[in-house]
């Protein structure tokens, strides 16, 4: 790697790199199964988070029909919906988008998006997933272990986590919760080592920082912040594991419990809520980086475009990276804090609005003008961008102490934060599979199916949460197996829940055109050739598709040139690669 | 936590500090410039424990930071402080010592030294160790047990992560002491020694942290205090 400003002009010879640094496969276990090709490890976490998304998917389908047909459903009954709940959520944010967007995308992208032959670590980041597919499987364990899995809520508050009023309180299920994160944290730390480090030393000869596509930018800095965040979430599950099993009193208060004095005394709940904040607010943005680094590419490919302000991007990104460490207590207004605290945290919660509006801005100026073609990944881009605004707007009434005490129980914040942690990503990580599945497999996605499943999607997202802000203003309390009969609560909110549930069961079900679509696509779809979307990242210069292993033989890239020359004023075509040295730069200020 | 936003803040600062050196401020749309190497990079491995050592010592701050914020409540009553961990800390800070004798015989190319080295940091980590088992088993005998009251139970979690990490290191010394008898080049000698020096001697500053926080129980009313009056 070098940092390295060649002149369009000069071609530059590529560093030859010897055959023996890399692993070689000698049979088929070591090709795909445990395999230390980034790309195989890539899609390997890929198929295992939508895998077990989609048990969280089943889960939500099961909370909607009980909010939406209360009692019509006798196996759903209150510890269940609990422990529906609890998993949904846990499995989304972490298992889900936190390991495809790093685990995933990163794998896949990283060592090709910078000019590597595969990530700086092998061995170690092929135990990552190792790691990860454990965590995956303890987790689904508890679905089977006696008690079941927890229903303390995703976000496992003590006291109540592991009291024996709470679903698997007592039993198992919050301590293999507890143990499958401290196992994710495990594994994600050896993936995450890989992304860092690959990205700083090994990128190709011309690769400079200022040359890396956003996506990796986003991957890079979302990796970094998951790396220091998550030991806060490590250090509070072995403390409560501890509390469970030891019966320490780091977060147990004195308590009693059916009349009986329990054991513990002297914990304190709160402390566990910094400790889960701490990381909790942080993995907002390790699950939005990546999406913003991704859409950007999807946008200025799909639109003909060189990114507008790339450089203040990349500082927003940064910039929003270092902010989310101290906005964590806008999580806990209601817990009770000092008021000046409390402002503090208003205050830097608003102040991270800016970087992120500096980004929406760019993305439609990058539009403005733009050839914009209407792929299925632009129709989900643009999904993204819409849906985050959104989002972000509820979420600036949510981060003002006075608006968000009323709103904080209610499902006003349901809706906001499935909007912009639930739904906007997601957008995302369609985009990106329909946008690089082509390079993955060397096939195209059907187009058709592809719309099918976005527009259902995408106008079935709004069906359901919009309504759900309005319900949340009504007072609907969040969290309850069943509303009864609240005075304030009038019948249509009953008839709106019953809406939203009849949607979620719809666009659940157009997941299934989706993933019938990979398969199809995978065997029946259009060949895709090296470039379909004549894209200038370097993951589609490859001499293959898809990419052997070691992504380039014996002659990796060289970089000439920045990752968004679309559309160039004087070029033969609307898009210069990375690692195309001529036609000569005319130097035209964009 | 406000320990942790200090972490936090002193990370930015330095992260800003490495951007700053980057050429964030490049106009890469315009880059015409002239080919030309960088600095040779340093070896991805040091890199990686360096991030590696970060990641670690976040979880440490995130752990003494809840240690603080739970000692500033009125009922803590610190553990008694057992003498052997005088002992044990210099233990831990001969095995540093070897092991920095070894990087240092490494640089030479003095293999015999550095197995020697080795060996010496290993025993002397072990008995570190071990000792910190025997401080648990007479805090133990004299009724401190995890169960007792928060201060023990932080007591044992904050000497068990740092010994953990120590196992841990042992585990890669043992490796790195192996690798000696099969006689790799003197490069990759070199490069093995000086990771495990780096790491042995991040697990020295911290235990002294450790050492420090849990055997003096210093309060911090103060820094809550001025951190509070800037709010104000």
């Amino acid at each position: 790697m070098s940092g390295v400003a060649p002149g369009a002009d000069q071609v530059v010879p590529p560093a030859e790199v010897a055959e023996v640094e890399l692993y070689h496969p000698h049979s088929w276990v070591t090709k795909y199964v445990f395999s230390q090709d980034a790309k195989v490890i890539g899609i390997q976490y890929a198929l295992t988070a939508t895998a077990i998304g989609l048990v969280a998917l089943v889960l939500s389908w099961l909370m909607r029909l009980q909010l939406g047909f209360p009692g019509t459903f006798s196996f759903i009954d209150q510890a269940s919906y609990y422990q529906f709940i609890t998993m949904h959520g846990m499995i989304m944010v972490v298992y889900l988008l936190t390991a495809l967007f790093l685990g995933g995308f990163g794998n896949y992208l990283i060592p090709l998006m910078v000019g590597a032959r595969d990530m700086v670590f092998p061995y170690v980041n092929m135990l990552s997933y190792w790691v990860y597919l454990l965590a995956v499987l303890v987790l689904v364990a508890s679905f089977f272990a006696p008690g079941g899995p927890t229903g303390a809520g995703w976000t496992l508050y003590p006291p109540q986590a592991i009291l024996s009023g709470t679903p698997g309180g007592a039993e198992w299920g919050i301590v293999l919760m507890l143990v499958s994160l401290a196992l994710f944290i495990a594994g994600f730390t050896m993936g995450g080592l890989n992304y860092v480090v690959t990205v700083l030393q090994a990128r190709t000869r011309g690769m400079t920082l200022m040359r890396m596509p956003l996506t990796v930018w986003g991957i890079f800095t979302a990796t970094v912040m998951a790396l220091l965040a998550f030991p806060a979430l490590f250090v509070g599950a072995v403390m409560m594991l501890l509390d469970r099993l030891l019966g320490t009193s780091f977060f147990m208060p004195t308590l009693v419990e059916m009349g009986q004095q329990l054991r513990y005394g002297g914990g304190s709940p709160i402390l566990f809520q910094h400790l889960f904040w701490f990381f909790g607010h942080p993995e907002v943005y390790i699950v939005a980086l990546p999406a913003f680094g991704i859409v950007s590419d999807l946008i200025a490919t799909h639109a003909r475009r060189n990114i507008f302000g790339y450089r203040m991007m990349v500082w927003a990104i940064v910039g929003i990276g270092a902010l989310s460490f101290i906005v964590w207590a806008h999580h806990m207004y209601v817990s009770g804090m000092h008021p000046w605290f409390g402002f503090f945290f208003a205050t830097t919660t608003l102040i991270i609005a800016i970087p992120t509006a500096i980004k929406v801005y760019n993305w439609l100026l990058t539009l403005w003008r733009g050839d914009i073609h209407l792929t299925v990944p632009m129709l989900f881009a643009l999904a993204f961008i819409v849906t985050f605004v959104n989002g972000g707007l509820s979420g600036l009434f949510l981060g003002n102490v006075v608006v968000d005490v009323p709103l904080s129980d209610t499902m006003f914040v349901v809706a906001h934060f499935h909007m912009v942690m639930g739904v906007a990503p997601i957008t995302v990580v369609f985009g990106g599979i329909y946008h690089w599945y082509p390079k993955v497999t060397g096939r195209m996605l059907h187009e058709g199916m592809g719309r099918l499943h976005f527009w259902v999607t995408f106008v079935g997202a709004y069906a359901i949460f919009f309504p759900m802000h309005y319900i949340g203003f009504l007072g609907v309390p969040r969290r309850y197996h069943e509303l009864g009969e609240m005075a304030f609560v009038p019948a249509s909110a009953h008839t709106l829940n019953a809406f939203i549930s009849v949607v979620a069961l719809i666009v659940g079900a157009a997941q299934v055109v989706f993933l019938f679509n990979l398969v199809w696509s995978l065997f029946r779809g259009r060949e895709a050739g090296p470039n379909p979307w004549r894209a200038t990242t370097l993951e589609w210069q490859t001499p293959e598709t898809p990419p052997g292993h070691g992504n380039w033989g014996r002659e990796p890239p060289v970089v000439y040139r920045w990752a968004y020359d679309y559309s160039v004023p004087g070029a033969a075509e609307d898009f210069i690669p990375q690692n195309q040295p001529a036609p000569a730069r005319t130097g035209i200020a964009r | 936590m406000i320990v942790t936003l200090l972490f936090v803040a002193a990370l930015g600062a330095f992260v800003a500090w490495w951007l700053s050196r980057q050429g964030l401020a490049a106009k890469p749309w315009l880059e015409t410039g002239p080919v030309g190497e960088a600095a040779s990079p340093p070896h991805a491995a040091k890199s990686g424990l360096y991030l590696f050592l970060l990641v670690a010592g976040s979880l440490l701050v995130v752990l003494v930071s809840a240690y603080l914020m739970r000692m500033e409540m009125e009922d803590w009553r610190p553990v008694p402080w057992p003498r052997l961990l005088w002992l044990n800390t210099g233990l831990l800070a001969l095995s540093s010592l070897a092991l920095h004798l070894a990087r240092e015989a490494a640089r030479r190319g003095e293999v015999a030294a550095v197995g020697f080295g080795l060996q010496a940091a290993g025993v002397a980590a072990m008995m570190f160790l071990a000792g910190q088992v025997l401080a648990w088993r007479e805090l133990a005998a004299a009724g401190y047990r995890p169960a007792t009251n928060p201060a023990d139970a932080f007591f044992y979690l904050i000497t068990a992560v740092h010994g953990l990490h120590v196992l841990g290191g042992l585990v890669a010394l043992g490796r790195t002491g192996l690798g000696l008898r099969r006689g790799p080049g003197i490069e990759a000698l070199r490069v093995r020694v000086e990771l495990c020096a780096t790491y042995w001697h991040f697990l020295l500053a911290v235990w002294i942290v450790l050492f420090g926080l849990l055997a003096f129980s210093p309060s911090v009313a103060w820094l809550y205090a001025i951190c509070r009056a800037s709010l104000a």
